[in-house]
């Protein structure tokens, strides 16, 4: 299955135009600021809105077509759709709202899918209650439970955690890394948190007012310095890697990279466990010599591939070690002190790490 | 109270006239009510305005266009005469006819407002979940927007019930068909009965009261504005 996406559709003050392949699985995130054409892409792809003109194929299936006069509506694309608020029907109970979409694509109450769709977001306790009676985090579980439980060919996500406070958000997400690691479902994810993108995404497309502006794996576009997302305060890179070691007396995890070894304070985690890491550019620092005796845990070899000056007299380095790429915001004066140059061995020091399960 | 023969049988009339024009109000009004509320169209404010004409035109102006229109010389009359009906004025169909164009505002609003309110997302999500239009309309539309439909069904049916400029004119006053019990109200005071005027009086105004508690008691449960 492969996604192509060609729309061109007017907004306010722009246009949306956008030729996009998007991966056959995993989740493909688009992200931007509000009001970049995200959402507008996602309805065009859903067929919430009839795109004025549109080329869209999903696993070999047309969707749209305006050359041919092609529109295939909403309710026949197989797809699931999880909006940022509730979209839950408040008539129906829980049970009989992840049925609604079950029942129509003849899957009965016992189908692997409605169950699994039911176990994988722990709403087993919750399927006799009133839709009003659930909490904004639950009433978002249901619903991601009732497009599962339709058997969808393809996922689409508005901003789904938007709409709900930290806490709760920090209650789904695991739900959603679930869903990840679990399903062969392509899901496309629409979102403005940079937070949510490091976490679930593994393909990212970049929207500025209704154009792509990169597209590609995740880990690639975070540490890329081409594009805006080095230039955030928050610039930093994902990292995917694995658990060598666990020391439950200091709590801390050892992750296996390139060779070398990141320790992380963290909750239980198991050996052998695939974990995303994240390192802000603002938390390495370079130095010319390998550190000794210092509190830092995590400092490794690696070289500069890339030197970009930045605004506030300060520089980003790509630091490359391995197949695997860090990114080090330090300011200009210790760079042009340390004679900092393409190619040289330097060694970067972590301050934290943050482990995203 | 004594309630003679007669104010019975008006009442019944009345009854089963409020009840039949009740429903077929509900089963134009409902798909007119979807399409008003969801269409872009611009000429819809026209319409709007047409159904809500009977709010403030006298009843008897609405029963005296009905009455040309329903006579033998009338475009309907004409119309029902090549099949083979007789005029429609001074029957019971005639006054359910009028009814309906007397009480659609009354059911056509509440209805508009609880389609109007309607969260979209509810209906897309349906779509995505594989429900075709039609099934949208019947398994998200018309459950949610149920006690906007009742309010409607209720108003419709007391509104009806209080018809009377419409009746004078296309009713007639034919005992047990239609004469109705505000006809009957009219009648009793003409001939100075007050006695038997205060029954039926009184029987309506309970009626009437206890319809409209259903309506308020419905909308202070379920916050959906009835007008």
């Amino acid at each position: 299955m492969s996604i192509a996406v060609n729309i061109t559709q007017p907004l306010d003050d722009f246009s949306l135009q956008v030729d996009l392949a998007l991966p056959k699985k995993g989740i493909s995130a688009i992200y931007g600021v509000s009001g970049s054409g995200k959402t507008t892409l996602l309805n065009c792809l859903a067929g919430l809105i009839r795109a004025e003109h549109a080329q869209i194929a999903v696993d070999g299936t047309v969707w749209q077509d305006t050359h041919q006069g092609l529109f295939l509506p909403v309710h026949k694309r197989g797809i699931g759709f999880v909006f940022q608020q509730s979209s839950l029907f408040e008539h129906l109970n829980v049970e009989q709202n992840i049925m609604y979409g079950a029942k129509r694509r003849g899957f009965a109450r016992y189908a692997t899918e409605v169950k699994e769709a039911i176990t994988l977001l722990g709403i087993e306790a919750l399927l006799g209650r009133r839709c009003a009676s659930l909490s904004g985090g639950e009433k978002q579980r249901v619903v991601i439970a009732r497009a599962l439980a339709s058997a969808p060919k393809l996922l689409l996500m508005d901003e789904p955690l938007a709409a709900l406070d930290d806490q709760r958000k920090q209650e789904i997400l695991p739900y959603l890394e679930q869903l990840h690691h679990r399903l062969q479902l392509p899901i496309v994810y629409v979102s403005h948190s940079r937070d949510e993108v490091s976490r679930l995404a593994d393909h990212l497309v970049l929207l500025e007012r209704g154009r792509v502006l990169a597209s590609g794996p995740c880990m690639d576009m975070f540490s890329r310095l081409d594009l805006p997302l080095s230039q955030a305060p928050n610039a930093g890179v994902v990292l995917t890697t694995c658990v060598s070691h666990y020391d439950s007396q200091y709590a801390l995890a050892q992750l296996a990279f390139n060779q070398q070894y990141f320790s992380v304070v963290t909750e239980k985690v198991n050996v052998g466990q695939q974990v995303r890491l994240q390192i802000q550019a603002k938390d390495v620092s370079v130095c010319l010599v390998k550190p000794a005796q210092s509190s830092i845990l995590n400092s490794f070899e690696a070289h500069i591939t890339e030197i970009s000056v930045i605004p506030g007299a300060q520089v980003m380095l790509k630091l490359t070690l391995g197949q695997h790429t860090v990114l080090a915001r330090i300011t200009k004066k210790s760079a042009d002190e340390l004679k900092l140059e393409m190619g040289l061995v330097v060694f970067a020091q972590v301050k934290s790490v943050a482990l995203l399960i | 109270m004594g309630l003679t023969e007669t104010d019975v049988l008006a009442l019944f009339t009345s009854l089963k006239l409020a009840g039949i024009s009740t429903l077929v109000l509900l089963f134009l009004g409902t798909p007119l009510a979807w399409w008003l509320a969801r269409t872009a169209w611009r000429g819809k404010f026209l319409l709007e305005a047409l159904i809500a004409l009977p709010l403030v035109l006298p009843p008897t102006v609405i029963g005296f266009y009905l009455l040309l229109a329903l006579g033998p010389a009338g475009p309907i009359g004409v119309l029902l005469s090549v099949f083979g009906i007789e005029s429609l004025a001074f029957t019971f169909t005639g006054l359910v006819i009028g009814s309906v164009f007397y009480s659609l505002p009354f059911v056509i609003q509440p209805i508009q407002n609880a389609f109007s309110a309607l969260d979209e997302r509810a209906l897309d999500a349906a779509a995505s979940l594989g429900a075709s239009p039609v099934d949208r309309f019947f398994s998200v539309a018309l459950p949610l927007a149920r006690t906007g439909i009742l309010s409607a069904a209720v108003l419709g049916f007391a509104h009806t019930l209080g018809e009377f400029g419409i009746v004078l004119m296309i009713g007639g006053n034919l005992a047990g068909e239609t004469q109705v019990a505000s006809i009957a109200l009219y009648e009793h005071v003409e001939s100075l009965n007050y006695a038997a005027a205060h029954s039926l009086a009184g029987v309506l105004l309970v009626c009437s009261f206890v319809l409209l508690l259903g309506v308020y008691g419905l909308n202070k449960r379920y916050r959906i504005g009835a007008l």
